[in-house]
């Protein structure tokens, strides 16, 4: 297992991109340190923010957290990257596979356009967490995000699959969703699934409602059978809330229509 | 040719001679076990011999809440056709006509193989453009795409393709020689029960017996297949007859799988379990039919089946 031990708080925001077990794995730990991590003209790199331990394994472990750690995981294809602490803006943005977790919490766009693998981020997320950064055409884009603690507004923002399981979000959770599955165990903001095309939403309760989404009944389908299914196989908390009867809304009308908000009846 | 003999029976030494087939499967699941079978039985419906029906199917297993991507009763039917085109348009005029229409049911891909075969891929038209897809990961973490279409009765849930497989077999026989109709029918009702207790091997005729057996071609002309005299009773006696003075009826059970293997040990479990309570039941004897071998790839001789099958 290789580590990255933080050094303290850094001086400005810095960009862990290129930093994989996989980029790691061929370099010597002097090799490592000249890496530029930086994002001023300062030319800040990888030795001067952490000490250094490396292995050649397939695992990552970041000890210490900031959330002026911008991207971390975000070439992730293989193997594992784990972060004692909080981190910031895009965690995993387009991973592709593999695992990341983060113990603290995460800043906003966390898993955007991820393709493949798991996140797990044991705190809370930010805003626009599985959602998509200014002009990108999708947000999560295939990848598994779990945030155990709260999401905050526009989770799974333009989403196009994957999945996404979260405690509570806040506002305009599943916004312009494209396709893919949220399922949240506490509540929702106001306004949940605007300007939803496809998806579904499921979640215990929620704020105001858009009048664009009507209710469909209590339907018992297979599809929240295979659902429940595989939250169980994957153990999350969220499987309670098939237990019970789930009341469906379909939306947004304003859109295609063809996305659907499931809430604990 | 000279006869062998297992449980007191004769077995003659032959092969059944059968065919490389395109074969599938797949899993019907429903809210109960009754309503999982009768979609399952629908859809195997008309479908005893490819040259016929187009395609050759059956149930080949029951399938607990356990075993099932849904976690409901379920159904496991096997498909064979001559080639994956037909196959194909088989498989979704049965899925299409049988499985969607029947209240409950959602259907899922029951077998892996190189070969993709379009379903909910396909069905999804009947939505109208109101289907969504959704991809979920199965128990092994493999991502897999499902088609919901929308029905009167709710959702019909479809997965998105079943694969094919090389290697499937359709054609084992065993032929069962006996002196009268009932008992000999009992002794196929034996032989259908223990072939079809072979995973991944089905038994298309009506109960797993047929009577009637062919040859290639006929005198009348244009006639692809017609009745097997040589194992006639009605025409005993005459050139050409197979059958000794005694046998007054033959039945026949055929078997497809998707394995060669599969098919072996199905009429091994078939060859001994009929010829264990054969004596009692008048058998006379069991053979296989052949077309002298140039026709079909797989020859199960009869010889190689005389030892017990695995407990």
């Amino acid at each position: 297992m290789s580590t990255l031990r933080l050094r303290g708080e850094p001086q400005e925001r810095v960009d862990l991109l290129s930093i994989t077990p996989l980029a790691l794995k061929a370099l010597t730990e002097a090799e490592a340190g000249k890496l530029a991590i930086g994002t001023s003209r300062r030319g800040l790199t990888l030795g001067d923010v952490f000490e250094i331990s490396l292995d050649g394994s397939d695992s990552l472990v970041i000890e210490g957290g900031s959330s002026r750690l911008d991207r971390v995981g975000a070439a992730l294809s293989e193997g594992s990257i784990r972060v004692e602490g909080d981190v910031g803006q895009r965690l995993g943005e387009g991973m592709a596979g593999g695992t990341l977790t983060v113990t603290g919490s995460a800043g906003p766009y966390a898993a955007t356009g991820a393709t493949g693998g798991t996140i797990t981020i044991e705190g809370d997320a930010g805003d626009y967490a599985g959602g998509a950064v200014y002009a990108a055409k999708a947000g999560l884009n295939g990848a598994t995000l779990v945030i155990k603690g709260r999401a905050g507004d526009h989770l799974g923002d333009r989403m196009r699959k994957g999945l996404i399981l979260a405690e509570s979000a806040g506002a305009f959770a599943a916004s312009r969703m494209i396709a893919g599955t949220i399922v949240v165990s506490g509540a929702l903001g106001d306004h949940p699934g605007y300007g939803m095309r496809r998806g579904t939403l499921i979640a215990g309760s929620h704020g105001a409602l858009l009048p664009t989404f009507v209710e469909t009944g209590t339907p018992d389908l297979v599809f929240t059978r295979l659902l429940a299914q595989t939250l169980k196989r994957l153990g999350a908390s969220q499987v309670s809330l098939f237990g019970g009867t789930l009341r469906r809304y379909s939306g947004d009308l304003a859109t295609l229509g063809k996305g659907e908000l499931f809430v604990s009846a | 040719m000279s006869d062998l003999i297992l449980n007191g029976i004769k077995v003659e030494d032959t092969f059944a001679e059968a065919f490389d087939v395109a074969g599938t499967a797949i899993i019907v699941t429903n809210d109960t076990p009754k309503w999982a079978m009768i979609a399952a039985t629908v859809m195997t419906g008309f479908a005893t011999s490819v040259i016929g029906c187009g395609a050759e199917a059956g149930i080949d297993a029951e399938l607990s809440p356990d075993e099932t991507p849904d976690g409901r009763p379920g159904v496991r039917i096997l498909l064979f056709g001559f080639e994956p085109n037909g196959l194909k348009d088989q498989l979704l005029k049965r899925v299409g006509q049988c499985i969607l229409t029947c209240p409950g049911t959602a259907c899922f891909a029951g077998v892996d193989g190189p070969h993709k075969i379009k379903l909910g891929g396909a069905i999804r038209y009947f939505g109208d453009g109101f289907a969504v897809a959704k991809r979920l990961p199965d128990a092994t973490g493999k991502m897999r795409r499902y088609w919901r279409i929308p029905v009167m009765d709710g959702e019909f849930l479809c997965e998105d393709s079943t694969r094919a497989v090389d290697g499937a077999v359709g054609g084992g026989n065993l032929l069962f020689l006996g002196r009268v109709h009932s008992e000999t029918l009992k002794v196929a009702e034996i032989a259908v029960e223990a072939a079809k207790a072979i995973p991944g091997a089905i038994l298309p005729f009506p109960g797993g017996i047929v009577r009637s057996g062919s040859k290639v071609g006929g005198r009348t002309k244009g006639m692809m297949a017609s009745t097997n005299d040589a194992y006639c009773p009605t025409l005993k006696g005459r050139a050409g007859s197979a059958l000794p003075p005694e046998c007054g009826v033959v039945l026949e059970i055929v078997i497809d799988a998707l394995t060669s293997k599969a098919v072996a040990e199905s009429m091994r479990a078939a060859l001994h379990a009929a010829t264990e309570i054969g004596a009692q039941h008048g058998l006379v004897a069991v053979t296989a039919g052949n077309y002298g071998g140039n026709l079909g790839r797989h020859h199960y001789h009869l010889r190689d089946l005389l030892e017990k099958p695995a407990a």
